[in-house]
């Protein structure tokens, strides 16, 4: 995939092609291409000159990392307890109504991917979600849907 | 009924104070005088851990190694805990002043600041702030640059160790202890890591002097925290207090009436049942916390709250040590059998026994703490755990 190979050399140009540099090359595949396909972490090993196994070990180690092709929006929803106290499983319950997909599962038009994730550090105002990197707060049923066919439209 | 005794304190997110005047004058004292200042504060680490900032600070100035570093661990990880989210929003400069400190005293030229990848949306922000304060430094003639390094989601990078491996490039594993981070951390070279919060108490004490600080807390923990409180309160939020209050003090201002127990600490802190508020103090002498304080009142089921709690953990281990990569598994599963009666009550023991395995054997902070809320739930909550 030469678009990937193009990607991870500007990469690389930008954060330098030590060792150090993996995990930001990774951070920046992943905000571009939303996985870290097996393609890119070869590439990023020839790039690196390290060994591809020392990349599929860091690449998957890490939650927001993802190794599984994922929708253009990922939205992860908070499942920690004080979220799960004020409610998260409403949440979940709307989002996978409105997309016809479970926890996990991706969207056939990969445009959205529903996950769940550890605490997000918005307790008092939870429950909270991220989509990519944007967070919402304070969620209720009605709120979650007006979010999400925001984002169906963009 | 006013409460005399919880007593709010307004340091952290104070903004009467400059950056420059405090960096220029602290530069123009010695080390050692740096040092003995922060120690008579009595400042101790604000994650969680506790360990006394000054020495930190100390043992790695006394290093012969050329090259240091001071890392900020901003890797706030722990169920319950916001207050580093709040602190890198209102006052970031507080927390780049206080690693200039700290690099002063130690020697380095260089600071990260290590940032939780669910906080990404704060990075550009700290970026601007990041671009005034360089240009303050240079006004000020100090050699120092800080970069901010972003993590992606894993609980267990919090732990310093892990936390230097992932800035390495690696999965984030804790490294056998000792050597500790102030003879062998980032690049195996002497390293302070503090936690956002004990950075800007630094700062501020060299605003104020140590005395203000030593004014506030008890002998054990001197000073104020900040509080990160959720759950089953009409008041959620972040609020900084003087510490050494009792759990009953604190559930007067913050409880629903209704409280019947508090999470002191997050997940891996312990869990305080209503008969044990009137006695138990909150800091370093009772129970200690990184700032997570959660509610529970009486429409909770504990069993819920230690299964969420046991996920969370079985989830976030990093899988390197059996005692910790088996334990919280088994933890989890034993407490469903029991819960479904497909065990006998009496195996609660046994899953005891297993914590307690895990408290010796795991190899770090988070396979040892996961006895502490499992013990101080089961313990105190039997009936909810069986029927």
């Amino acid at each position: 995939m030469a678009e990937t190979k193009e990607l991870v050399k500007t990469l690389a140009d930008r954060h330098g092609r030590t060792r150090e540099s993996l995990i930001p090359i990774l951070q920046g595949v992943v905000q571009q291409e939303r996985y870290i396909s097996s393609e890119a972490m070869t590439e990023i090993a020839r790039e690196l000159d390290i060994s591809a196994a020392k990349v599929y070990g860091t690449a998957t180690f890490y939650s927001f990392l993802d190794t599984q092709p994922r929708g253009k929006f990922v939205i992860r929803v908070c499942r920690t307890i004080s979220c799960a106290m004020r409610g998260k499983s409403l949440i979940i319950q709307e989002i996978e109504d409105l997309l016809k997909i479970k926890v996990g599962e991706t969207t056939q038009n990969r445009r959205f991917t529903l996950l769940e994730t550890n605490c997000l550090g918005w307790c008092h105002k939870g429950p909270a979600m991220l989509v990519n990197d944007e967070v919402y707060t304070e969620l209720t049923p009605e709120r979650v849907r007006d979010i999400i066919n925001e984002y169906m439209n963009k | 009924m006013p409460n005399n005794f919880l007593r709010r304190v307004d340091l952290i997110f104070d903004e009467d104070c400059n950056l420059k005047d405090v960096l220029k004058s602290t530069y123009q004292r010695s080390n050692d005088d740096i040092i003995n200042e922060l120690l008579e504060s009595g400042l101790k680490g604000r994650g969680g851990a506790g360990f006394p900032t000054a020495l930190k600070w100390k043992f790695t100035s006394e290093q012969p190694d050329a090259d240091k570093y001071i890392v900020c661990n901003a890797d706030e990880g722990e169920p319950g805990t916001f207050k580093d989210r709040e602190i890198l929003f209102k006052v970031p400069f507080k927390v780049f002043g206080g690693m200039a400190i700290c690099a002063k005293v130690i020697g380095a030229k260089e600071g990260f600041l290590y940032l939780r990848g669910e906080y990404r949306f704060l990075l550009p922000e700290l970026e601007n702030q990041l671009k005034v304060f360089h240009s303050a430094l240079n006004d000020l003639g100090i050699n120092f640059t800080i970069k901010i390094v972003m993590g992606s989601g894993a609980y267990i990078c919090g732990e310093e160790s892990a936390l230097f491996e992932s800035m390495e490039g690696d999965r984030g594993e804790p490294r056998n202890k000792p050597p500790y981070p102030t003879v062998s951390g980032f690049r195996k070279k002497p390293t302070v890591i503090n936690n956002v919060e004990t950075l800007v108490y630094s700062f501020m004490i060299f605003r104020y002097g140590a005395r203000k600080f030593k004014e506030l807390g008890t002998a054990d923990s001197r000073g104020s925290k900040v509080f990160s409180i959720s759950g089953d309160t009409p008041k959620p939020g972040i609020y900084e207090l003087e510490l050494g209050m009792t759990v009953e003090q604190f559930v007067e201002e913050f409880g629903d009436g209704d409280t019947k127990a508090v999470q002191v600490g997050g997940a891996s802190g312990f869990c305080v049942p209503r008969k044990k508020f009137k006695d138990t103090i909150i800091g370093f002498e009772g129970v200690p916390t990184g700032g997570s304080m959660m509610l529970f009142n009486s429409s909770r089921s504990m069993y819920n709250v230690l299964k969420n709690y046991l996920e969370f953990f079985e989830e976030e281990s990093c899988g390197q040590c059996t005692p910790c990569r088996v334990g919280c598994q088994q933890l989890k599963l034993g407490i469903e059998a029991v819960k479904k009666g497909e065990r006998h009550a009496v195996y609660l023991d046994q899953l005891q026994k297993l914590a307690q395995t895990m408290k010796i054997t795991a190899k770090c902070g988070l396979g040892q703490s996961v006895a502490n809320s499992f013990f101080s739930i089961v313990e105190n909550f039997k009936e909810e755990m069986i029927y």
